[in-house]
């Protein structure tokens, strides 16, 4: 590797790595009606980086020539609008006015990058993304592009949209931070349960856009996986998020990622849990997820998650396919059906049944959704009615239901997946 | 609430001889004290000045390299405080680190024109 890629490649792991706490530090600094100045020192940042190290070399500690370049260049700013009204200072309860005062303007800088503050503010800026008014989409996208440093064109292919969409979501969030006043914080005690659960839905949903295969391009879904992982040690890092339910999405999200490389083949089809090769699990991520799971066991609620990271589990244990205990993995379905009415849950459960009871019962567990339009319109149904059809020597069924889900996918690895199925009817 | 200017003189020798760590240590109560300004919604701003200066003199005719004033009573600094009072911005005063400095401040209410 060439000297410039190298600095390329230390630059695109460390921005990736960094550029969330730089941006919650800078947006701490210039107010929430300012992001774009603090993106904006970012990238200037991120380009004296470029340049810089060219010539002179990549320094002993990267990190930290980042934040000093991000300080210095926050404080240039700052003496050159403090006498202006364009950025406001004045706010109460901060102390953001010593950042307009020669006495105090460094010393208060300073504080502002100390590790143990980052940590805090970028938390803070993980709740204001996910503030309740702000919807889903807008908030997956507005994470990714903010604190998890991907460009818009890496979010459109994350989520196979335009560009000028993306765009669009981003410049309305940001609207929305400046005229609701959005002061980034860590919610009070009483309230921190609740927004504890969006933010931990939404480090869901991105997960599940890295871990399905709902698009090719693998390098962006492992980075949204790894983005996801991210987030959520980040919570389980944090003294006052450190909650059962943060835990059992942490090892939900490992025991899943134990088994991605082997999920896809290397002509990137799709590798049913049936069919994976178990020794290609990743071990040492199956103990971690262990021991998130272990951590997660207080409390007196039973979330979503500790259910699903605890049919993870099961999957992962299993010496073999046919060695699963689908009995305990249909209780939990069982439990996790109850608590939400959802009918992927059921989808899932029906193939359950379908290993432990067999074809027959299962065929009526999933006619029970046949009156769904929903559902009708979801590929996995008739994915799974093709499967249960095949199982009962029923090939014409099975092909026409196999017909219908491909009809119903956009994803190449999917449509692949089930090409194979219906020729080998 | 009204607002008041402190008008911080001499502490220039002091600092001159100050090394950069105790310095540093200096420029942390002035942190602190003016955070509590600030915390308490009271500070308004200030700034240090330079001892390096040009006057004006004779209707600006006459140009001198130097401040008019000097050692104890060249100024220093400034910060501008919101109170309800004369005797409380004399009694918030008190705590600026200056006076480490051997400075002397004046308060004086910012008047306003009619």
């Amino acid at each position: 590797m060439n000297n410039h890629h190298l600095i390329q490649d230390t630059l695109n792991h460390l921005f990736r790595q960094e550029s969330g706490k730089m941006i919650a530090v800078l947006i701490k600094i210039f107010g929430t009606a300012h992001i774009t100045i603090a993106e904006d020192v970012l990238q200037d940042t991120l380009i004296s980086a470029l340049e810089t190290w060219k010539f002179k070399g990549i320094p002993d500690n990267p990190k930290a020539w980042l934040y000093r370049v991000a300080r210095n260049k926050a404080i240039d700013i700052i003496r050159k609008n403090k006498h202006t009204q364009h950025i406001d200072f004045s706010d109460t309860n901060s102390n953001r006015v010593l950042l307009t005062s020669e006495y105090t303007l460094t010393t208060t800088m300073d504080t502002y990058w100390e590790d143990q503050h980052i940590n805090d503010d970028f938390l803070a800026m993980m709740f204001a993304c996910c503030h309740p008014k702000i919807n889903q989409e807008h908030q997956i996208t507005f994470i990714l592009k903010t604190l998890c440093g991907f460009s818009t064109k890496e979010i459109a292919r994350a989520f196979l949209t335009s560009q000028d969409t993306i765009s669009k979501r981003i410049y309305r969030t940001k609207e929305f931070f400046r005229t609701q006043k959005i002061k980034p914080k860590i919610p009070e005690k009483h309230q921190l349960q609740s927004h504890l659960d969006t933010i931990l839905y939404t480090i869901y949903l991105l997960f599940n856009e890295g871990y399905n295969a709902t698009h090719t391009d693998e390098l962006i879904r492992k980075d949204v996986v790894d983005q996801a992982l991210y987030l959520c040690h980040c919570l389980v890092q944090h003294k006052q998020t450190q909650l059962p339910q943060v835990y059992a999405l942490m090892a939900l999200m490992c025991f899943h990622t134990a088994r991605l490389e082997s999920r896809i083949s290397i002509h990137g089809n799709l590798i049913l849990l049936k069919d994976q090769q178990r020794e290609k699990w990743d071990q040492e991520l199956i103990a971690t997820a262990n021991y998130y799971l272990n951590k997660a066991a207080f409390g007196s609620h039973l979330s979503s998650y500790h259910l699903e990271a605890a049919i993870a589990y099961q999957h992962c244990i299993a010496k073999s396919y046919q060695e699963t205990n689908w009995a305990m993995i249909l209780t939990y379905y069982d439990l996790l059906y109850q608590q939400q009415q959802d009918p992927i849950i059921f989808l899932n459960r029906c193939l359950v049944i379908l290993e432990l009871q067999g074809p027959l019962i299962a065929l009526k567990t999933v006619q029970k959704l046949s009156s769904s339009k929903q559902i009708k319109a979801y590929y996995l149904y008739h994915a799974i009615l093709g499967e249960i059809y095949h199982r009962l020597q029923q090939q014409a069924k099975a092909s026409t239901a196999y017909q219908k889900a491909l009809s119903l996918t956009q994803s190449k690895i999917e449509k692949a997946f089930l090409k194979e199925k219906i020729e080998k009817l | 609430m009204k607002q008041y200017m402190y008008i911080i003189r001499g502490g220039e020798e002091m600092e001159n001889n100050a090394s950069p760590e105790e310095m540093q240590e200096h420029m942390e109560k002035w942190q602190e004290w003016m955070g509590d300004l600030a915390q308490k919604d009271q500070l308004i701003g200030g700034e240090p000045l330079m001892n390096e200066a040009r006057s004006l003199t004779q209707k600006g005719q006459h140009i001198t390299d130097r401040p008019l004033a000097e050692g104890k009573e060249l100024v220093g600094g400034y910060i501008i405080v919101k109170a309800n009072s004369l005797d409380e911005a004399t009694a918030l005063a008190k705590g600026c680190p200056g006076f480490e400095h051997d400075c002397t401040i004046e308060v004086r209410e910012i008047r306003l024109m009619d």
